[in-house]
């Protein structure tokens, strides 16, 4: 079997708080994909959408909503639901069924229309489930668990505020690059320090917003692109979906407590989950992250970027903050991360912001970057993570 | 006074710490609970299943959890969280702060709030705290109470 995937199409609708149903955006970003691909919306044989718990029940089946919102035509539909990993989850379905010759050409589309301010979680009394339990019980909104890790690192790694600061001045240089960023002002650390706290130490520009917008890839098999005449596409080497494994030892939204570490190794020599998400991706490729032109991260807020760059082996254990002191990870570094501006520029529009990722993968790949181009870039990994224990990270080469 | 509410007082959550009467920290514990089978512990509890793949099953019982552990992280909260957290909507946004501390036997990190006027500016990561009751909310006729963290050898 040919193990890989092409992208033959990525489009977006720009990032912002456009006040619109999601299904404009995807139907939007759906199309751009397509005429991208150079294909029409009859010739695609499934379509995979990435739900949305905010748009009633349409976003609950979100690829009969993008399916009918295209128009109906038959295709075989999908819907996956993975909170901040959605997308990966539908890349990762479109892959399988390219793979397993159920579909040729496979469209994947995920969008939202985000509330402002925090996210909350489903209305109505229900004990029974975290994400409810950790309001009801604490108050504990995400940015009171992004203040943790922050703290954590602070104290384990001596990262500062200037460190987490020099995250959000990185991509928000890049993000101004980028016409589907919805930020697309450089901020400078002083703007960064005067902004108000939300979660000690964290500050509202260390903090990505909640965002509008759609992301859209068109998949196919290496044959399919063949046939067409393309030679030289990008393609999706790896999909890592992986789970934690027990015991979870790592606080992690929207847990209340860990597992117990009882009888392990000290936190430092244990295996993080976000680390084994990395590390599928890079066992399914065939590669290792000295093999990497850029990354893409889910940079919830800035320190978590840092904790990524550790996690997916760009620098060794504590070493983050030292890898963006240094510009290594600024565009024009040895590794950037986020070229697209990241959740920084963005705001995180859920279920678009993994497929979001590959595309802009697949740009930096073709050299069809612009401004924010790496020069010779030939392969790049996504990584992000959803609530509940879904692992995401995409590999793609060219 | 006819101004008095009598309110009753009960745990926002049942079965996830000892009931105390009054403020009394003496004796207040979180209760977890403790798989037969293997051993594992689990908070919030588990009394269903056990959550080990490990483990071939056994009855889960209820079980204290220690009642001091380390200081893993801290943050505050700067900005009123949505519902289903409880807050006056009139009244100014009082901060408070939220402390993860890793339990001294079972080694597990367990979030909660901190003891009133306990500041983030008070704690450091390792620092020792101790359980202590607390209140998290009251309305017309309930006391809810909850679980608070404090830095051992602080009075209530």
């Amino acid at each position: 079997m040919s193990g890989d995937v092409v992208v033959l199409g990525a489009g977006m609708h720009p990032w912002g708080k456009w006040g619109r149903s999601f299904v404009e955006y995807g139907r939007a970003a759906a199309a751009a994909a397509l005429a991208d691909a150079g294909l029409d919306w009859r010739d695609v044989q499934s379509v995979v959408g990435a739900d949305t718990v905010r748009g009633g029940y349409p976003g609950y089946v979100a690829g009969a909503t993008f399916a009918r919102a295209l128009g109906w035509q038959g295709a075989r539909v999908t819907s996956v639901y993975a909170a901040c990993a959605s997308g990966a989850q539908a890349i990762s379905t479109a892959r399988a069924q390219i793979l397993a010759g159920l579909a040729e050409v496979v469209l994947v589309v995920g969008a939202d229309a985000a509330p402002k301010g925090f996210f909350a979680p489903a209305g109505g009394d229900r004990p029974d489930d975290p994400d409810w339990l950790r309001f009801r019980v604490l108050g504990a909104t995400n940015p009171a668990y992004f203040g943790l890790y922050a703290r954590r690192r602070m104290a384990l790694h001596g990262d500062t505020p200037e460190d987490f600061a020099r995250v959000k001045v990185k991509n928000s240089a890049a993000g101004a690059l980028n016409p589907y960023a919805r930020y697309r002002t450089a901020v400078s650390a002083q703007e960064v320090a005067a902004s108000p706290l939300v979660a000690d130490p964290l500050r509202l520009l260390d903090i990505c917003a909640t965002s509008d917008g759609g992301a859209a890839l068109v998949l196919a098999g290496a044959d399919f692109a063949r046939a067409r005449g393309i030679t030289d596409p990008v393609r999706i080497r790896a999909v890592s979906t992986v789970t934690p494994t027990y015991p979870r030892t790592l606080l992690d939204l929207p847990d209340i407590a860990t597992d117990s570490a009882a009888g392990l190794l000290p936190e430092g020599a244990r295996d993080s989950f976000r680390s084994s998400i990395a590390r599928a991706a890079y066992e399914e490729a065939g590669i290792g992250p000295e093999d990497l032109s850029l990354a893409e991260v889910y940079d919830l807020s800035t320190a978590l970027e840092l904790q990524w760059y550790e996690d997916l082996g760009l620098c060794g254990p504590g070493e983050g903050a030292e890898l963006v002191r240094e510009g290594a990870t600024a565009l024009g570094g040895r590794i950037p991360v986020n070229t697209s501006g990241g959740l920084a520029s963005f705001g995180e529009a859920v279920p678009a912001q993994a497929i979001a990722q590959v595309c802009e993968l697949t740009w930096q790949l073709r050299g069809t970057a612009g401004d924010r181009q790496v020069a010779g870039a030939r392969v790049g990994i996504t990584a992000n993570q959803g609530l509940f224990g879904h692992g995401s990270a995409v590999v793609a080469v060219r | 006074m006819g101004s008095v509410v009598e309110r009753t007082r009960k745990p926002v959550v049942h079965g996830w710490f000892t009931q105390t009467t009054g403020s009394a920290a003496e004796g207040f514990r979180l209760l977890g609970t403790k798989c037969g089978g293997c051993g594992a512990v689990f908070f919030p509890r588990e009394d269903a299943f056990c959550r080990n793949p490990g483990c071939a099953g056994g009855d889960l019982t209820e079980v204290p959890l220690s009642p001091r552990g380390r200081v893993w992280s801290y943050t505050d909260g700067r900005y009123r969280p949505p519902a289903p957290y409880v807050s006056d909507p009139e009244a100014p946004w009082e901060p408070y702060t939220l402390v993860a501390v890793e339990l001294e036997a079972e080694r597990m990190v367990v979030l909660g709030q901190a003891a009133p006027g306990i500041g983030a500016a008070d704690l450091a990561v390792g620092m020792e705290m101790e359980v202590v009751p607390g209140v998290l909310n009251e309305d017309a006729g309930t006391t809810w109470t909850t679980w608070h963290f404090r830095p051992v050898g602080v009075d209530a």
